[in-house]
């Protein structure tokens, strides 16, 4: 993998939301550390996959790589360029190439527009790449692409249920052949049953059209199932990264073991072989992180110096050596293998 | 605590039974046939988990146990709820209104829009003793902390006063728990407690609920989606589908082999942490509009079994065996093709 470019490059990105007392004379008072200090990359064909609990910041990241929010600090490269400083026709281009697909598909889509028209609008927006001549049948084919009869192409979102509408997002998404899309628990609102025809499809999209996944989304078990590599946000910061089975299979950060211990697992042998972590507490406001490092107030292993000294997301000197899975970045002064999802 | 004699408990007698019941919904497309003959049985100490998707009729049984469903649009078209015994459907409002609260109980998905946001969890805890247990405000409060701190809420006598959204999702349904243990009912029917809650919090309430059920010796039903939380904590399983229970089996042998066609698709659909599968087997299609429920089985348009019986015959929910004819024990399917399923 190190020989190849990255695709999307984000270094220290920032998001901080300034909070203010008064109503004409506006104080900053303080700020949500939503997204601190965060930097991963994205390869062409590849899934990375972020998890996280709620408020971890993971929704944020989605906006900033969408540029729907501008960073407070940090960057982010499309190919070589910082798409935060790019002239607005610039911005455009890129937009075109990073798509997005939403968490609920009853709202993301809108009531009073026809699905042709909902496909079709990116076309719209970018006339120079919209295709010459009958765009309707493009759309026609989008929606055969993902499993929509073509025939539905003049009916109302409210018609389709919310695995179909979930499907309409996703053609819009491709509409205009982008390179990567920012999957932001795509889904969590799905029935069980509907849940894994929709990841069957976005796997089969991803390998027709050598698509780039960033996958955000809190259930652990269906970010294994889809991503190459896996980034585990805890308050606003990456905790480890690592492939698939590195994260997994070898956790060294203890909020990743907690997390993992804590799946329930459809299956009661496995669950009563397994142990489980139970933390304590819940995740501090992000207002007012810990000092150090963030997880250490419901951490177990936590000494003085995790209050003191924030752990850097790096590859632990101990482990630099180790053959296998251990060796991967993450960000805990004593880091330690330990398997909580075998056994 | 003076409180009258609960009738002794009749040998033989469920503590809960839900009997062939059949709920409907009036639309403009017609009745909606939500709950169309669901039986289930609860004992002291039991946790059944009542598993299903959205539309399956699972939490329109919960309500019409617990009274509160909307009539209208809904309406009971059959069935009976008996509490130890006796036919919930046929008594007084006054009569139910005694056993609702009091001897049975209910925890909410959504804790934040379940409180009221104006009053403080103190004031909302302690209303059921002042109005249940006649007590003075003074000793309702004292009642309240004490709750709180059994549910574990850190500071309870601090945080009495506070509001509801002073908390956390995780302590707000730890204060929806308390409230639904404040009179120590018989029966607690849970409608998807954690399905709001993150994963390490979900554990905490889960473990909670657990722990707490087995000390007062209550019954538990556990209505959920979710496959993991079910082999988590239930003793037994009903599986619903378009408002009929499909399956019913010990929680170890459901998980093992499953004996309904949708259960095994249920089964094999979800992806699983311990090991990266390739494709996912997805159940095709979609579940049934409940105003126009297939004829036959309703899962005939979805089962990859389906043969001509199953579109003409609508199957019962007969006792599962084992191969050799001899029996598992607890278990059920609706399936003309359990043996097939389970054996084959």
């Amino acid at each position: 993998m190190a020989d190849r470019e990255p695709i999307l490059e984000v270094a220290n990105l920032v998001k901080h939301f300034p909070l203010t007392q008064g109503i004409l004379f506006k104080r900053q008072i303080g700020a949500v550390k939503a997204v601190d200090d965060v930097s991963f990359e994205l390869y062409q064909g590849e899934t990375l996959g972020i998890v996280g609990e709620s408020g971890c910041g993971k929704s944020t990241v989605a906006k900033l790589l969408m540029n729907l929010e501008q960073p407070t600090s940090g960057t982010i490269k499309y190919k070589g360029d910082d798409i935060s400083k790019l002239s607005s026709r610039a911005l455009r281009a890129v937009r075109r190439n990073i798509q997005m697909v939403f968490q609920d598909p009853y709202t993301s889509l809108n009531p009073r527009m026809t699905v042709g028209d909902i496909i079709g609008e990116p076309f719209e927006i970018h006339p120079d790449v919209a295709p010459k001549g009958d765009r309707r049948k493009k759309v026609r084919e989008l929606l055969d692409v993902v499993g929509l009869n073509p025939e539905y192409i003049n009916r109302y979102p409210h018609q389709f249920s919310g695995g179909q509408r979930q499907r309409i997002g996703i053609a819009r998404g491709l509409a205009l052949n982008p390179e990567i899309i920012i999957c932001d628990e795509p889904v969590s609102a799905l029935d069980v049953s509907v849940q894994a025809q929709v990841i069957n499809l976005m796997e089969r999209l991803q390998d027709e059209f050598t698509l780039s996944y960033v996958f955000i989304a809190h259930d652990l078990s269906i970010v294994r199932h889809i991503s190459d590599r896996v980034g585990v946000m805890y308050l606003g910061k990456l905790a480890e990264l690592g492939t698939d089975g590195e994260i997994y299979d070898h956790p060294t950060h203890p909020y990743t073991q907690a997390l993992l211990s804590a799946v329930p697992q459809p299956d009661p042998e496995v669950r009563e072989s397994r142990e489980r972590i139970i933390l304590a507490g819940d995740v501090p406001s992000p207002a007012n992180p810990p000092s150090g490092c963030r997880f250490r107030t419901r951490c177990w292993k936590a000494e003085d110096r995790c209050a003191q000294e924030v752990p850097v997301l790096a590859i632990p000197e101990r482990f630099a050596k180790e053959k296998g899975g251990v060796a991967h970045p993450s960000a805990c002064h004593f880091a330690e293998e330990r398997d909580v999802v075998h056994v | 605590m003076s409180i009258e004699m609960t009738k002794a408990e009749v040998p033989g007698v469920p503590l809960l039974e839900v009997r062939d019941l059949h709920v409907e919904f009036h639309t403009r497309e017609g009745a909606a046939k939500a709950v169309n003959g669901v039986s289930y049985t609860v004992d002291a100490g039991e946790t059944l988990a009542v598993l299903g998707e959205s539309g399956s009729g699972k939490s329109v049984t919960a309500q019409t146990i617990m009274g509160i469903l909307d009539m209208p649009p809904g309406r009971i078209t059959g069935g009976e709820i008996l509490f130890r015994g006796e036919d919930m459907l046929k008594m007084s409002e006054e009569e139910r209104q005694r056993i609702r609260g009091d001897k049975i109980a209910m925890i909410f998905q959504d804790a934040l829009s379940a409180l009221n946001p104006v009053l403080s969890v103190g004031y909302q805890l302690g209303e059921m003793f002042r109005v249940h247990r006649g007590m003075s405000r003074k000793e309702a409060k004292a009642k309240a902390v004490e709750l709180m701190d059994r549910v574990r809420i850190p500071a309870a006598k601090e945080r009495v006063n506070d509001y509801p959204h002073q908390f956390s999702g995780g302590m707000r349904q730890r204060i929806m728990i308390a409230m639904a243990l404040a009179l120590e009912p018989d029966v607690i029917i849970a409608d998807e407690p954690t399905t709001a809650l993150d994963v390490t919090v979900q554990a905490q309430v889960m473990d909670l609920l657990a722990e707490l059920q087995r000390d007062f010796e209550m019954g538990l039903i556990l209505i959920t989606h979710d496959l993991g939380v079910v082999a988590d904590v239930a003793d037994k399983i009903a599986v619903m589908y378009a408002g009929r229970i499909v399956e019913t089996a010990p929680v170890h042998e459901l998980y093992k082999r499953p004996a309904h066609p949708y259960t095994k698709g249920l089964l094999e659909s979800i992806p699983r942490l311990d090991h990266k599968g390739k494709e996912l087997y997805a159940i095709q299609g979609l579940p049934p509009s409940l105003t126009a429920i297939p004829q036959g089985c309703a899962f005939n348009p979805r089962c990859p079994m389906a043969q001509d019986v199953c579109f003409t015959d609508t199957p019962p929910l007969a006792e599962v065996l084992e191969q050799d004819g001899g029996p598992i024990g607890g278990r059920a399917s609706a399936c003309h093709f359990w043996k097939e399923t389970i054996h084959g």
